[in-house]
């Protein structure tokens, strides 16, 4: 009985180990040295509070978070629909994938200047630099899941007269939806850049535009609690990224479970 | 940036990735296209968006303060090409990508070679790495900024941090990945350690290894071009930043063109490096899954 007790014991001493030793050899390395710029641990915990209350939160990084999951979530209906339609097209494939190629070559912060110039420094310019820097890996991913539908599975389908939506449902975004969620992964960390980017630039308010205020203001504590929020929103992001991936994928993952386990 | 896990991004159907195989067989070659070819559909379509460029601000839908047209920035890129400064800009963007690539790829490597091997090491680091990883670089800007100001190193910080994650989990994955049977044969044949690892281990996380160099080579350039545009370390993003404070708006666009220029540059480049060091893998991997 006591097997599975102390696998678990392992288990945790196995997550927590490294964490808990660097977060004391910061403490540690921090009261040793009294640099100007690393504030010990302990500090930063408590300041945190301090700075983020729900106050701050709901005007400061809620609005954040609304525009990154406003832009996030246009930018995937768009990208996929764009996607599935060039997708399907070898003649507009090879018509337009130069132009958004190089589109996508592009590193998104730069649109950030010229997207300032049409839409001022308001949240539908932040909205819009946040959709015209992630667009790209959902849309060509799509592009290439599309592309590659498994030829059986589409005269399968044909011979059985699915066609549009059911056609479209069960066989095109089924069979491209690994790749669609990889773009949409790729697409949620430059969604999280551009959040940010976006208010250090020009903004009055907003996650970024707070943290610049400290660090230029050598508020050092406080950016550090910034830079912690930001990490935790992160992760946070990711976190409920792998959920919803998992769920969606759940058939691919099994399928490509079973295939190894038969080899 | 924290890009990926499993299904790798980018662009699967190239090089065999973990989700590339699974996604369906490739298209056939066989299938016979009829009229124009791809090259000249693709330029047709240049062609078509320069023309679209060049007519939205010129019927007046858009003022061209705020968009010139095509022919203008295009004019406008060509004068910058002329000027030192201009070169200068790109330089310093070039070095400081490479030099933080460069830094990224070979600790990540290592690391990820030394973590890879060793299951106890692999377990014990997993909760750090999976935490570290989600943290976007940006938030290192405020950092780098106090820390560097406006010195290349500030540009290297967060190169390093956010091209290091991609090309890590890849090693990671790679040397998961490598054929235990293949390991055990060449035990059995009294190969050494190391000959192990030049001889299986590395030609078997190669694919992950250049995949993650790819991914490391977007994020680094993203990441550069960043850092010069928001904290101000010289390079082609600063010079946006004050070509954007200034007005310019045909230098605006006509130094977006050129960042973009490059960041096609940088593509090509690895993907013929990737090309170049997977010749033997792909045909190998084609006769697999046939």
């Amino acid at each position: 009985m006591s097997a599975p007790l102390s696998r678990l014991a392992l288990r945790v001493a196995q997550i927590l180990a490294l964490p808990v030793f660097l977060i004391v050899l910061w403490w540690y390395l921090s009261r040793a040295n009294t640099s100007l710029f690393v504030p010990t641990p302990g500090t930063i915990a408590g300041v945190f509070g301090e700075v983020w209350t729900p106050e701050r939160l709901r005007t400061d990084a809620l609005p954040s978070v609304l525009r990154l999951l406003a832009g996030f979530s246009l930018a995937g209906v768009l990208g996929i629909a764009l996607g599935v339609l060039i997708g399907s097209s070898p003649r507009l494939r090879a018509f337009s994938e130069p132009v958004l190629e190089f589109f996508r070559a592009i590193p998104p912060p730069v649109l950030v200047p010229v997207l300032i110039l049409f839409a001022g420094i308001d949240s539908t310019m932040k909205v819009a630099v946040i959709i015209s820097g992630c667009i790209w890996p959902i849309l060509l991913n799509t592009v290439e899941g599309v592309r590659a539908v498994d030829p059986v599975l589409a005269d399968t389908c044909r011979s059985y007269g699915i066609r549009g939506g059911t056609r479209l449902r069960t066989l095109v975004l089924r069979s491209a939806s690994p790749q669609i969620m990889a773009g949409l992964r790729q697409a949620l960390s430059i969604a999280i850049i551009l959040m940010v980017i976006s208010e250090m630039f020009a903004a009055s308010s907003g996650l970024g535009f707070t943290i610049v205020q400290f660090q230029r203001g050598f508020a050092i504590p406080e950016m550090w609690t910034g830079i912690v929020l930001l990490g935790l929103l992160g992760f946070g992001l990711a976190m409920v990224f792998g959920v919803v991936e998992r769920r969606v994928l759940s058939w691919y993952l099994g399928l490509r479970r079973a295939a190894r386990g038969s080899n | 940036m924290t890009l990926v896990t499993a299904p790798t991004p980018g662009r699967p159907a190239t090089v065999p990735t973990v989700a590339g195989s699974a996604a369906g067989p490739a298209q056939p070659l066989s299938r016979r296209r009829r009229g124009l070819p791809n090259a000249v559909l693709g330029l047709l379509g240049i062609v078509t968006f320069l023309t679209g460029w060049e007519a939205v601000p010129r019927v007046g839908l858009v003022s061209t303060q705020f968009l010139p047209p095509a022919s203008a920035v295009l004019r406008t890129l060509a004068d910058e090409m002329g000027r030192p400064a201009f070169w200068t800009a790109v330089g310093d963007t070039v070095v400081a990508w490479a030099l933080g690539l460069a830094i990224a790829f070979a600790a990540a490597v290592v690391l990820g070679f030394v973590v890879g091997a060793v299951p106890a090491l692999r377990a014990f680091t997993a909760s750090t790495a999976e935490f570290l990883r989600p943290i976007p670089s940006v938030a290192l800007i405020p950092l780098a900024a106090l820390m560097f100001a406006t010195d290349i190193r500030s540009t290297l910080m967060l190169v390093v941090y956010a091209a290091f994650w991609q090309v890590y989990i890849q090693v990671l994955y790679g040397v998961a990945d490598i054929d235990p049977v293949a390991e055990d044969t060449a035990r059995s044949y009294g190969l050494s350690r190391w000959s192990r690892v030049r001889h299986v281990a590395w030609p078997s996380a190669l694919p992950y290894v250049l995949t993650g160099l790819r991914l490391g080579a977007a994020v680094a350039l993203i990441l550069a071009v960043t850092a010069e545009l928001i904290i101000g370390s010289p390079g082609l993003g600063q010079s946006i930043a004050v070509a954007q404070s200034s007005g310019a708006t045909a230098d605006v666009y006509a130094l977006v063109i050129a960042t973009g220029a490059l960041g096609v540059i940088v593509n090509i480049v690895v993907r013929v490096v990737e090309r170049r060091l997977l010749r033997w893998h792909s045909s190998v991997r084609g006769e697999v899954t046939v």
